[in-house]
């Protein structure tokens, strides 16, 4: 078993996901058979072998410091689920 | 001939020669898709209001005597996970069901630059995640060869549209096969270019290194006609390619001479249904007798690759997904505080395979098992890439089937990592970022096969040489699906 039903419960934590009992039983059974088909990597020595994140030879891309037009708010705004003020609302996250 | 049934680049010249109007046209196709939208379901937005404006301005052009670019007035149709301004762009997402983005990415602008058509926004699997687009939070798209099967995936909206006469082309996007699958189940061409080569902003990010977005198209020439429109350097993606694109009609040249074909041994292996390795000999067989060369090559990383794959798009995905959290756009549920939001919003905005991979991506990512999955990952993705540049070193092209079966019936492949399989010829391409063409090369049982030519980095132009010459000299581009007899 590489990832048992715990597992798949910290993992929709992380993953800010809510399971139910039954969810957390069917995706344990699945994310199970995918992480031990992968096992198959562990075949290949690796040894030494650079990691490619990104395939183009592509380093600090930068463009010329200069002010430009942004996204004016009320657009920026505008798909919010709540908005006040100007402002994105969401629950509070403090406690008092 | 019905006018949806030509192509973009026959549509153009009787355009510019005033034969029909492009709101006739544009017209003609939405009647299409009144016809043939019930049985197909191609669309999750249409644009008719939109594209009528837009083709009366290019009318307007021809009326004043002005040359109008190759793809004005002709019209094309978006996958939905491409950004339109002021129109829905939903990503096939329940958590996106009612976004409407602020600006158009990079590729829309460009079309509308050459005063493209557009009608629509095409169904596809939830982010791109998956090769049926049964994974839509919508509904499910048919195949216009057999409405029991399914258009392949992601961009199965797109694929399906273009094969009915719904839209004359379209445009999707290409993580791990999600355009070429698609074309090869519904026998038209499909296109991935070079990562980098067109600009990925405005793109709905699914696994960053590995996303490219392409043109669907009826034929060879249409496919580089849209290649032109959307290719080249954009500074508002850093990750484009900083070189100008060639024109890629170009390459419109009916000449394989002397082309050095490999075949790649490993996907020929097991697994592949034998007509469709039959239909890929046969069509190499005649791309010999008209002058090419070819010769057995081995990609000796491709049964990893599939693996890697599925480590590294999750977890670039599991970042990339971490954005909709129900604050800034997209589905909020209640929650009783701001975690118990975050989770209720995700929980009931993505579908299930979604969810899969971004715990996939989370697991593959998190402490204590980085370095066993998602770097080891990254490492065999430098081998895969390292047989490419050995193969590359020998042949100019690479030709292999673009999926290992015909299309399959919704429904078929409920297991996920049975669904993953089906991508074992176009993954390692995305894996070295190198640019694949699908194009239809034969039948097998009334379904399309598609062939897939893979060329090296920014070697558009030879593939798209190699796939006209194969085209010009048969007929499967002309065959209409069993919808598209009217």
């Amino acid at each position: 078993m590489k990832i048992n039903r715990q597992d798949v419960e910290t993992v929709a934590l992380l993953s800010r996901l809510e399971m139910t009992p039954e969810e957390l039983e069917a995706y344990a059974v699945q994310l199970n058979a995918i992480l031990e088909y992968a096992d198959i990597l562990n075949k290949l020595d690796t040894k030494g072998v650079e990691p490619t994140a990104h395939v183009l030879p592509l380093k600090n891309v930068m463009r010329p410091d200069e002010v430009k037009p942004s996204l004016p708010r009320e657009l920026a705004l505008a798909n919010a689920p709540e908005a006040e003020d100007g402002y994105f609302k969401v629950p509070k996250i403090m406690e008092g | 001939m019905e006018l949806f049934k030509h192509t973009a680049h026959a549509l153009h010249d009787m355009l510019q020669s005033k034969q029909i109007s492009a709101v006739e046209l544009t017209n003609a196709v939405f009647a299409r898709t009144d016809a043939v939208e019930p049985k197909l379901r191609s669309y999750i937005t249409e644009t008719r209001e939109q594209a009528l404006a837009q083709a009366a301005a290019v009318d307007n052009k021809i009326a004043r005597g002005e040359q109008i670019a190759p793809l004005a007035g002709i019209p094309g149709a978006l996958k939905d996970n491409i950004c339109t301004k002021g129109v829905k762009t939903t990503c096939a997402s329940r958590i996106l069901a009612n976004f409407v983005p602020p600006y158009d990415a990079t590729v829309v602008d460009k079309l509308a630059a050459q005063d493209a058509v557009l009608v629509g926004k095409t169904n596809c699997d939830e982010f791109a995640m998956g090769g049926s687009t049964e994974n839509s939070g919508f509904f499910i798209t048919r195949n216009p060869w057999d409405t029991d099967r399914v258009p392949g995936g992601s961009s199965g909206g797109s694929a399906a549209a273009v094969t009915a006469g719904q839209a004359i082309w379209a445009l999707g996007s290409d993580t791990g096969g999600s355009i070429r699958q698609p074309a090869a189940y519904c026998g038209n061409v499909g296109l991935k270019p070079t990562y980098g080569r067109v600009s990925r902003y405005g793109l709905v990010a699914y696994a960053s290194s590995l996303d490219q977005i392409g043109p669907f198209a009826k034929d060879v020439t249409d496919c580089a006609l849209v290649l032109n429109a959307i290719a080249g350097h954009d500074a508002k993606d850093s990750t484009s390619i900083n070189a100008a694109a060639p024109d890629y009609t170009k390459a419109l040249v009916q000449d394989v001479k002397g082309l050095k074909i490999g075949l790649p041994k490993e996907y020929f292996a097991a697994g592949i249904q034998p007509e469709v390795a039959a239909a890929i000999q046969k069509a190499v067989d005649q791309l010999v007798a008209m002058g090419a060369e070819v010769r057995e090559v081995s990609l000796p990383h491709t049964e990893y690759a599939l693996p890697a794959y599925y480590l590294i798009a999750p977890a670039e995905a599991s970042s990339n997904l971490a954005r909709y959290d129900g604050v800034g756009f997209g589905h909020r549920a209640s929650g009783s505080d701001i975690i118990d939001m975050y989770k209720k919003s995700r929980s009931e905005g993505f579908g299930p395979e979604v969810k899969r991979r971004v715990m996939l991506g989370t697991y593959a990512l998190s402490s204590g098992y980085y370095d066993a999955y998602y770097l080891k990952a990254l490492q065999v993705r430098t081998l895969v890439k390292q047989d490419f540049d050995k193969a590359f070193a020998e042949v100019d092209v690479l030709i292999a089937p673009t999926a290992p079966t015909t299309a399959f019936k919704i429904g078929e492949l409920s297991d996920p990592l049975a669904m993953y399989l089906q991508d074992i010829c176009t993954i390692p391409v995305n894996l070295a970022g190198l640019p694949g063409i699908s194009i239809p090369c034969g039948f097998a049982q009334g379904l399309p096969v598609g062939m897939q030519i893979i060329g090296k980095p920014l070697a558009e132009a030879t593939i798209i040489q190699a796939a006209y010459a194969f085209e010009q000299a048969n007929d499967y581009h002309t065959r209409f699906a069993p919808l598209g007899e009217g």
